[in-house]
């Protein structure tokens, strides 16, 4: 039987333009290809075209470079090394350590060593080809445990402790030690990493990128080409897609083309063929995880402790931010009383990894859920007990081990409902049932909570500015500091600029990212989005609105305290003037009609070397429940249904919020299931194309999929209190993990803990079907 | 020297020789700057360059959603073409979406975008091909589409509703009469646009089929197997091209030059399907869709194979003969069709031959045919009920994934005195060896054997004498050899004398074909 797919949209829809549903500002242009992207602008006459000649090793000394069969190709106008670089040939966003063009040393199979610039894209690929390059080979260190043994990091090892687990394993009940892994998980987000780059007068350069972080673009480029800030735009109108990867990682490709551009004094395209792209950014960090763990006969988790090491790749790029998250979120939502973790960031010869939704904290409660789901089969447990008896309270038990208080938790009733709504104890017997009767076919179920905070780890991050303008004729203009890559931030802003000038959405209109516009600009990342460009367009509208109020007030009489401002009309005194009618009135009384507005979040504090503070502003609760189908006898496996209740706060467009918790959903169901990343023994990259990497299709959307975004206000004064929705869900589908490693686990009658690794491939599942049946498990 | 004509938008186009392996993807976006298309992957595995090719069949158009990245831009010759900008176009108001971008609007289906042109004209061709909607065929339709954002769900429910709306009076019905509408109005017929548009196609046809030199450089375009027999005699280390889901890659990923290209699908007689009386012969040029769709009338157990072969848009522009001669060791339909016994018929200048599929391969990447010699057809014998057939696929995805391993197995199990004895056996697998490959020392343990478990439990140990798989990013050798003799097993469960099981008992996706 088909059933429709099915949404349920719980928040009541409201007059005004927040809280509703309205499509994405750039919807009718997205389904009718005139949304333009970078590679979509129309190219300045004489524009050039560059591919990357890139490294074959993972670890060398560069002997010699041949490059004059390169320059002497077809179309082939200049051919650039790190010795064409005027200023500094480094884009780490935050050590020194990730050359833009490789100089005498290459770290990874994939390494940009040279760039070509030529007359099309095509005579550019081709005449990389024509390269000689001779490496003297070094020793590589291609994986975790090598780097382990070789003690290769790129930073430093992390601690936090709190209490004294050792002391306290001393007396636990029950005492289990285990290791585990799971993998990473390349972005691919549709459009690839793009830079478009133009010389100005004064030697400046004009660049449109496809970033998350036009200021750190603004920033690097200046750098590499010796020059200031002032001397760098860089525009950003939207991106197809970005999921971190075009947080840091499209710097290299801004220099490169920078760097192109002010040397020909012409405009250049540095677009990356897919494979290119994959082989040269790096991924989600893939961890493996050494634990130990004391619990009581109820399963409550008397003393922890757990190592984790995090692939960081070649270069730091932002792992110590990713591994401070993931050490902060491997409690998820459970208090830890005992507790020490050590976490360290190894360095590897591989792509240098960096930020992808959720920036550590899925591989951090990916941890801690799994040795949950250890403790309930050992004790013979319905994981989702062990779960809730070890649930942070409400007015005990609040407290981090980084030492925050939680004073929103929703976890209790948000599981409660969900557990409820989706039958999740009926089905739970139906499913005894089942497997009973099935020799070949196994189903499972699991629910899975989230907790997960909100803020840049990194204090000062917490920022944003936005302009408003005001026209005469009553339209809007609303620039801010976030960009746009899918997630509807600046459909959310228009949304609260409407409604803080009550006036139609239609009346106010989002433009392109540029840093000539609002400066000094945080990331669009760690879900922030509409936390802070959405306060600061409020500000910058709230400014104008009192200036407005005044004019208001004048003209119909009263106060100006009591105007009010809704349905494209503004009212006072009784009485009510059109809004396009009042800004003509305010112009001519020489009133300023445009505002800045700047907003940074309150009351946060955290300290790095001691990892205590108050790093989040607030944390965002969800749970979903997910059945499987698996086949014992392939490993391939079936999602059969899904329930998801999520917490976005008071939603400021319960759509986009749905649609962040779907994608999400999907997205990291992909990381945990079908995405394996392969290297070959030299370190080489394998899966580096959707034809060898797979990332979810359309038949692995569930049947049945329920969302419902949870009934709750954030308790602090975030934007219309909402609560933002980016990452968060990405951790819902350990749903789907942990139902297959039940449903794996029944083969054997529950008895052992499946050994299996994420991502849980057929192959990986079928592994773990022989190990159960062999009475093998995780240690 | 030759012209390549077709029209887009209802206008004629005429470009003069172009360099034979520019993708139509590039001329869109680079030639003409109708940027709506893009690229996501280069490789025909993304989607998000997505185009509706529409051609004269049967004196009507019919719809097909190809990958504008790999299609080189001479085959569109004599068609007309579709991209995302000729929809709203198409509307009475210039700002009038179609119902399929419309639906995508209200169901919130688009996220970052830059899949969604892709996404449109999958659905497109869906809203122009398909009278009832449902979730099977959507996913079908959208298979080779990838969304990073949405999770799908939404699609799907634009997908669903998407010919709800009504038709707009003065549209153009080419473009915005779905076929659930035209369904409905059978009686109207064809309507004046379509009929228009196959007038228009007919006047394309070259009479002594198309050639292109630049830079010595050819690309042939031959419209009968004489003239191909001739020019392949003429150019024996040209490429055949057809489809072009394989060669395109050759150009994008591999930069390499193809010097003498030679096109079939212009050319009628290899674009039959004939119900012969001993087979169901299957020409040269018939896509994988057409070529499926015939087959799985006879063969309806192969439904669950032809949904997870690659993605609807491959399985538009590409060929059943072209995976054949392509002879990949994990082309998903050559297990199938040796287990059905299919036949090659080649050709070569004036001489054909008949051979067994299984006698094509020599080893990997090399087969049977001599220089200038081609596969005409691939004749696949008609259903004998003595035989009971099932092909498994197993890969990371379900939608167009390349196969780990593809088993085929045929049955002919004795009824009577001999009742349950296995009186023959074929099995074949893809990803087990360098060429697609029977299981022969297998079959000999089989054969004249009770099938039963005891003996299915032999032949899966012996299927390590017959392969010996390579380990790569798909799957190991040692998932390879256990999985292949698992699904034997499963072959058996399916097919015992006592107590078969069901394919949804035994199978996760059962359901979906």
């Amino acid at each position: 039987m088909q059933k429709p797919v099915q949404k349920k949209v719980k928040n009541k829809e409201k007059s005004v333009p927040t809280g509703k549903s309205h499509a994405h500002e750039s919807a009718h242009l997205h389904v009718s290809g005139e949304a333009t992207y970078v590679d979509d602008l129309a190219e300045q006459a004489g524009t050039k075209h560059i591919a990357l000649g890139l490294s074959q090793c993972a670890c060398a000394r560069i002997k010699s470079l041949d490059l004059s069969a390169v320059k002497a190709a077809k179309g082939v106008v200049a051919v650039l090394t790190a010795s064409d670089i005027p200023g500094i040939n480094d884009c780490g966003p935050i050590i020194n350590d990730d050359p833009i063009l490789a100089d005498g040393l290459v770290q990874y199979v994939g390494q940009p060593l040279f760039a070509v610039v030529a007359t099309s894209f095509m005579a550019a690929r081709k005449a990389v080809r024509h390269a000689l390059v001779e490496y003297d080979e070094l020793p590589a260190v291609l994986d975790i445990a090598s780097a382990k043994r070789e003690q290769s990091w790129v930073i430093p090892p992390m601690q936090l402790q709190r209490g004294n687990p050792a002391k306290a394993m001393e007396s636990v009940t029950h005492k289990m030690r285990g290791e585990f892994s799971v993998g990473g998980q390349e972005q691919f987000y549709l459009e690839g990493q793009i830079s478009y780059a133009a010389p100005s007068e004064d030697g400046c350069i004009r660049l449109w990128c496809s970033t998350q972080h036009p200021t750190e673009m603004q920033h690097v480029v200046a750098h590499t080409l010796g020059i200031n800030f002032n001397q760098v735009v860089v525009e950003m109108r939207r991106m197809g897609g970005g999921f971190g990867g075009k947080e840091s990682q499209s710097a290299i490709f801004a220099c490169i083309a920078s760097v192109a551009a002010q040397k020909l004094n012409c405009a250049v395209k540095l677009r990356l063929d897919r494979d290119d792209d994959m082989m040269i950014t790096g991924k989600r960090h893939g961890f493996s995880f050494d634990y130990e763990v004391g619990y009581s006969d109820e399963g409550f988790i008397q003393a922890i402790d757990i190592e984790m090491i995090a692939q960081a790749g070649f270069s730091a790029d932002l792992t110590g931010p990713v591994v401070t998250r993931a050490v902060c979120h491997f409690d998820n939502a459970y208090y830890l009383n005992n507790v020490k973790i050590v976490a360290f960031s190894a360095k590897t010869n591989t792509q240098s990894n960096t930020a992808f939704r959720g920036f550590g904290g899925p591989q951090g409660a990916f941890a801690i859920e799994t040795i949950i789901d250890n403790i309930a089969r050992k004790l013979g447990k319905d994981p989702l007990d062990i779960r809730k008896i070890n649930f942070y309270g409400k007015n005990e038990k609040n407290t981090t081990p980084y030492g925050q208080t939680i004073n929103d938790n929703v976890i209790h009733e948000l599981v409660e409902q969900i557990e409820q709504s989706s039958d999740y104890q009926k089905r739970k017997i139906a499913i005894k049932n089942f497997n009973h009767d099935n020799l070949i076919l196994r189903k499972g179920i699991a629910l899975t909570p989230v907790k997960f905070g909100i803020s840049f780890n990194v204090v000062h991050f917490n920022q944003a500015g936005a302009l408003v303008h005001v026209y005469t004729d009553g339209t809007i203009l609303v620039n801010h500091g976030g960009t746009e890559m899918g997630q509807g931030l600046h459909t959310k802003v228009s949304q609260i600029v409407a409604r803080e000038l009550g006036v139609s959405l239609s009346a106010v209109r989002a433009t392109a990212n540029d840093t000539s516009k609002v400066a000094n600009t945080s990331a669009t990342a760690a879900s922030t989005g509409t936390d802070l460009n959405g306060k600061a367009a409020q500000i910058a509208a709230r400014t104008i609105r009192h200036r407005l109020a005044v004019v208001a007030a004048t003209s119909l009489g009263g106060d100006p305290n009591n105007v009010t401002f809704e349905n494209d009309h503004v009212f006072s005194n009784n009485k009510d003037i059109s809004f396009i009618a009042l800004v003509d009135l305010a112009y001519r009384a020489s009133v300023q009609l445009w505002a800045d507005g700047f907003y940074k979040t309150p009351d946060l504090h955290w300290n790095q070397q001691t990892m205590q503070g108050r790093p989040f502003y607030y944390f965002a609760y969800g749970a979903a429940v997910s059945e499987v189908i698996v086949d014992t006898l392939t490993g391939e496996w079936k999602l059969l249904r899904t329930d998801i209740l999520h917490d976005a706060g008071n939603s400021i467009n319960p759509a986009i919020d749905i649609g962040q918790i779907e994608g999400g959903f999907i997205q990291g169901m992909g990381w945990l299931t079908s995405e394996e990343l392969c290297w070959d023994p030299k370190g080489r990259l394998t899966t580096h194309a959707p034809s060898t990497y797979k990332i979810p299709t359309i038949t692995d959307c569930p049947d049945a999929f329920y969302s419902e975004l949870f009934d709750n206000q954030n308790i602090e004064d975030t934007i219309m209190r909402s609560k933002a929705v980016g990452e968060p869900p990405l951790l819902l589908p350990f749903s789907v993990f942990f139902a297959i490693r039940s449903a794996i686990a029944s083969v054997a009658k529950n008895r052992f803990n499946p050994p299996l690794r994420a991502p849980a491939t057929p192959e990986a599942i079928l592994d773990a079907v022989q190990a159960v049946r062999e009475g093998r498990e995780v240690l | 020297m030759g012209c390549v004509r077709f029209f887009l938008d209802g206008e004629f186009f005429e470009v003069e020789n172009p360099d034979p392996t520019r993708t139509v993807l590039q001329y869109l976006r680079e030639d003409l700057h109708r940027v709506g298309s893009k690229e996501g992957c280069a490789e025909g595995d993304c989607g998000a360059c997505t185009v509706v090719v529409g051609t004269l069949v049967d004196d009507r158009i019919q719809f097909r959603a190809i990958n504008a990245c790999i299609q080189f831009l001479p085959t569109l010759d004599g068609n007309m073409l579709f991209t995302v900008e000729s929809l709203k176009t198409a509307g009475l108001k210039s700002n009038q979406l179609h119902p399929v971008q419309q639906s995508l609007v209200d169901c919130h289906g688009s996220q970052c975008g830059f899949c969604t042109p892709g996404f449109v004209m999958s659905m497109f061709a869906l809203y122009k091909t398909n009278p009832c909607i449902d979730r099977l065929s959507i996913d079908d339709a959208l298979s080779g589409n990838l969304c990073r954002c949405t999770g799908y769900r939404p699609i799907i429910d634009a997908c669903l509703s998407m010919t709800n709306y009504p038709t707009p009076e003065g549209s153009n019905p080419l473009i915005f009469e779905s076929a659930r509408h035209q369904k409905i109005n059978s009686n109207c017929g064809i309507n004046d646009q379509e009929q228009l548009a196959v007038e228009q196609l007919r006047k394309l046809k070259h009479s002594d089929g198309l050639t292109i030199k630049v830079d010595q450089r050819l690309y042939h375009a031959p419209n009968s197997v004489n003239q191909l027999a001739q020019i392949y005699t003429d150019y024996p280390h040209g490429h055949i091209l057809a489809g072009g889901t394989d060669i395109g890659l050759w150009v994008t990923k591999q930069l390499r030059q193809l010097d003498d290209l030679i096109y079939i699908k212009h050319i009628d007689e290899l674009n039959q399907i004939e119900q012969t009386p001993l087979f169901i012969k299957i020409g040269a040029a018939v896509t994988l869709t057409d070529a499926f769709g015939a087959l799985s009338k006879q063969y309806p157990e192969l439904r669950p194979l032809f949904r997870r072969f690659s993605s609807a848009p491959v399985r538009n522009a590409g060929t059943l003969v072209g995976n054949i001669a392509n002879g990949s060791p994990i082309g998903d339909s050559m297990p199938a069709l040796i287990c059905m016994d299919a036949k090659v018929l080649l050709r070569q200048g004036h001489q054909s031959r008949e051979i067994e599929l299984q006698d094509f391969y020599i080893d990997y990447q090399q087969n049977v045919l001599q220089a200038g010699e081609f596969i005409e057809a691939v004749l696949v014998p008609h259903k004998d009920r003595v035989w009971q057939l099932r092909s498994y696929k197993l890969s990371k995805r379900f939608d167009q994934d390349i196969s780990a391993v593809c088993a085929s197995f045929s049955i002919h199990l004795e009824k009577g005195e001999e009742h349950g004895k296995i009186a023959n056996i074929r099995i074949a697998f893809g990803g087990m060896a360098g060429i697609p490959k029977r299981a022969k020392q297998t079959e000999a343990i089989l054969k004249d054997q009770l099938w039963n478990e005891g003996i299915v439990h032999k032949a899966m140990s012996a299927l390590s004498q017959d392969f010996t798989p390579l380990s790569d990013m798909r799957a190991s050798q040692n998932y390879r050899q256990q999985t292949a003799a698992n699904l034997l097993y499963r072959f058996y469960l399916e097919t015992r004398q006592n107590d078969p099981m069901t394919c949804d008992q035994l199978d996760v996706f059962a359901g979906q074909g």
